[in-house]
C-alpha cells in the first residue's frame, strides 16, 4: 500500500491543491521589522537606517526571514468565536487525520523579491505530501510537507516556505 | 550612519572552507517569548511552560521556528554586511533550545559560485549547539557582491535566481 492509499479521500484530495489564498490583514510595517531583529539582535542598518535602505534595497525593506510572520492572523479580531491560526492546512491535516498534537519538524524557505513597507502580500498553501504512519519518540504519527507560496501586490513572487511537521498521538491518548 | 560608511564582504574576500565568525547567546524565557511574538507565534508551548511540558512532553517553553530562522539570518548577515541578500534558508530543528541554554551559532563556507547571470553565491552550512550538543542544523544560500560596486540587491526577476 502506498502512503497515501489509506489516507481520508478528503485528505488526498487536499494533496496538491492550492488553498486558503489570502491577503495579509495590514500593509507591511516597521514595528514588526524592528520587533524581530530586537528580539534576535539584529543591527543591520538596512532595517534601522533609512538612507542605508534607499542606498542598498532601494527602500526599506523586511528581513527576509520574516516572510511567514506576515500571513499568521492576530489571535483574536472582533468576530472571531475561536482561537484564529496560521497554516490552517496543517490544523486541517491534524484534525482529520485525527492527530491531536503536532510539532515542527525543519523549515526552508526560497526567498525572491523583497518584501518592502506598504506591500500587501498574498499567500496561498499546498500541501505536497504526507507520509504512512510510524512510530516516533513522541508517539505514532505522520509527517507532512507544506508549501506556503507567497506574492506582493505587483503580481511578484517574494518567497515560498516549505513546512515539514510532524502530527502524531501521544502514547498514551 | 551613511550607505558609504557600510562595509560589506565581497566574493573576493571569501574561501570555501572558510568558518563564518562564531556567535554566542545565552537565552532567557524572555529570549523566547520575544521572539515568539516578534514572529507573531501565539502557540502556546512557545510562552506557556506548563502547556510545553504537559502537552508536549518537554522540560519548558522553546524557541519558534520563524525566530530560529531569524536567528540564522542576523548569524549570516552580521558576517557578509548588509549588501549580504539571503536566497534560500533550510533548517531543521534536532532538538530544542531552551531557556538558560547558551546557544552558539557556527557556520562554514561549503560552496562559493557564480550563477549565468553573473550572481555570486556563497553556500553555507550552519549550526546552533548548545554546552556541544547540535540542536539545530542548516544549510543556507547567500548572494554577496562581486566587487564593491556590485550589489546583489539590484538584481529581481531572471537576474534572480535563488
Amino acid at each position: 500500500m502506498s502512503a497515501t492509499q489509506d489516507l481520508p479521500a478528503a485528505v488526498q484530495r487536499m494533496i496538491g491543491t492550492p488553498m486558503y489564498e489570502e491577503q495579509t490583514e495590514f500593509p507591511i510595517e516597521i514595528g514588526y521589522v524592528h520587533n524581530t531583529c530586537a528580539a534576535v539582535q539584529n543591527g543591520n542598518p538596512v532595517f534601522w537606517n533609512p538612507a542605508v535602505a534607499d542606498a542598498i534595497t532601494g527602500g526599506r525593506i523586511a528581513p527576509p526571514t520574516m516572510l511567514s510572520v506576515w500571513f499568521r492572523p492576530h489571535h483574536w479580531a472582533p468576530g472571531a468565536r475561536a482561537e484564529r491560526k496560521a497554516l490552517q492546512t496543517h490544523f486541517d491535516l491534524k484534525d482529520l487525520l485525527d492527530l491531536p498534537e503536532a510539532v515542527a519538524a525543519g523549515n526552508e524557505a526560497v526567498f525572491g523579491e523583497p518584501v518592502r513597507l506598504g506591500d500587501r502580500l498574498t499567500t496561498r498553501q499546498i500541501v505536497r505530501s504526507i507520509g504512512p504512519l510510524k512510530q516516533t519518540k513522541l508517539g505514532n504519527g505522520r509527517f507532512w510537507t507544506i508549501d506556503v507560496e507567497t506574492t506582493n501586490q505587483h503580481g511578484e513572487w517574494v518567497g515560498t516556505e516549505t513546512y515539514n511537521m510532524l502530527g502524531y498521538r501521544r502514547p498514551e491518548q | 550612519m551613511s550607505a558609504a560608511d557600510v562595509a560589506s564582504i565581497t566574493a573576493a574576500q571569501i574561501a570555501e572552507g572558510q568558518p563564518l565568525p562564531s556567535l554566542l547567546h545565552r537565552v532567557s524565557a524572555t529570549t523566547i517569548v520575544l521572539g515568539a511574538l516578534a514572529s507573531r507565534d501565539w502557540r502556546p508551548m512557545h510562552h506557556d511552560k506548563d502547556f510545553a511540558v504537559e502537552r508536549n512532553g518537554v522540560q519548558n517553553i522553546f524557541l519558534n521556528t520563524p525566530n530560529n530562522a531569524a536567528w540564522f539570518e542576523r548569524f549570516i548577515t552580521d558576517w557578509t554586511g548588509p549588501k549580504g541578500r539571503l536566497g534560500r534558508l533550510t533548517f531543521a530543528m534536532k532538538k530544542p533550545v531552551f531557556p538558560g541554554d547558551e546557544m552558539c551559532f557556527s557556520g562554514v563556507v561549503r560552496k562559493l559560485g557564480t550563477d549565468a547571470t553573473g550572481c555570486h553565491w556563497v553556500d553555507l552550512d550552519l549550526a546552533i549547539s548548545v554546552d556541544g550538543e547540535l540542536r539545530t542544523t542548516g544549510r543556507a544560500r547567500v548572494a554577496v557582491p562581486g566587487d564593491i560596486e556590485d550589489n546583489p540587491w539590484t538584481r529581481k526577476g531572471e537576474r534572480w535566481k535563488p
